[in-house]
């Protein structure tokens, strides 16, 4: 597997770490993971944090898009931080960042939930 | 007539989620000889990738039976890339390329594949035929050779 995930509880919200490859291939792993999470009601926000995540395609676009929907429908909210150049050039091609915020850091996209809440 | 810096190399493999990887990989490590910038080393696996998964799931509707080809040609300072499969084949391409839609709503597509294609390479054509299958071909120039070649 190309892809790691790490998970870190923090509060009502959830930071999801990815490193390595999001791709067709590994983006099934984090969505099963995900869903879990979420459906069984242990986090309300998702935190996307994805320094060491080296590469990315629409297939990973699907993936955050997918647990946004899921999110959302369950009054939570999302948003993405510390974003390579490639990535983010994917995210704002796609109109995500219509739809979520973008923060350099985990500790901003923390506050920044926390203070909506 | 044969161009004497004409340089190919032919690929292929099971249509299995596995192999996007290696797809990606293979052809960046074939077009490392053209010395690309890292930005573009990344555009060219992007584009593999999405159109890797294309045949995968679209062209095969994720039967690993089926076989993905890639031909990738360097001429001078530009990299042709042709990803193919002998699946199904597109019905409405139009439609396909249009940003956003996705034929497979279901498998959670963000329907990014065709214009992340069409943005990052220079040329962009697509041809399928109805149960024969989709070839896409594309050309980047790669600039860094920009210099040699003018």
């Amino acid at each position: 597997m190309n892809l790691k995930m790490e998970l870190e509880k923090h509060r009502d919200a959830l930071i999801v770490r990815l490193s390595g490859e999001l791709d067709h291939h590994t983006a099934e792993s984090v969505r099963l993971k995900l869903d879990e999470e979420i459906l069984r009601g242990r986090c309300r926000h998702i935190v996307f944090s994805l320094k060491a995540l080296e590469f990315m395609d629409s297939s990973g676009l699907g993936v955050i898009l997918g647990r946004y929907k899921l999110i959302k429908q369950k009054g939570g909210r999302m948003a993405v931080c510390d974003v390579n150049a490639s990535v983010y050039r994917l995210f704002d091609m796609s109109g995500l960042f219509k739809i979520m915020p973008v923060f350099d850091n985990e500790g901003l996209a923390l506050s920044e939930l926390e203070v909506a809440l | 007539m044969t161009d004497a810096t004409r340089n190919f190399m032919k690929l292929q493999f099971a249509a299995k989620s596995e192999n996007e990887s290696f797809a990606r990989v293979a052809v960046a490590a074939f077009v490392t000889q053209l010395d690309p910038t890292m930005d573009e080393i990344t555009d060219l696996k992007t584009v593999v990738s999405e159109a890797v998964t294309n045949c995968i799931i679209h062209g095969y509707d994720s039967d690993a039976e089926g076989i993905v080809y890639i031909e990738v040609a360097i001429e001078q300072d530009v990299v042709s890339l042709t990803i193919e499969d002998k699946g199904r084949g597109i019905e409405d391409m139009e439609l396909a390329k249009q940003p956003l839609y996705t034929s497979k709503p279901e498998l959670e597509r963000s329907g990014m594949g065709f214009t992340i294609m069409e943005n990052f390479m220079d040329e962009f054509e697509l041809i399928s035929d109805i149960d024969g299958g989709t070839s896409i071909r594309m050309k980047k120039r790669i600039e860094s050779k920009k210099a040699l070649y003018n």
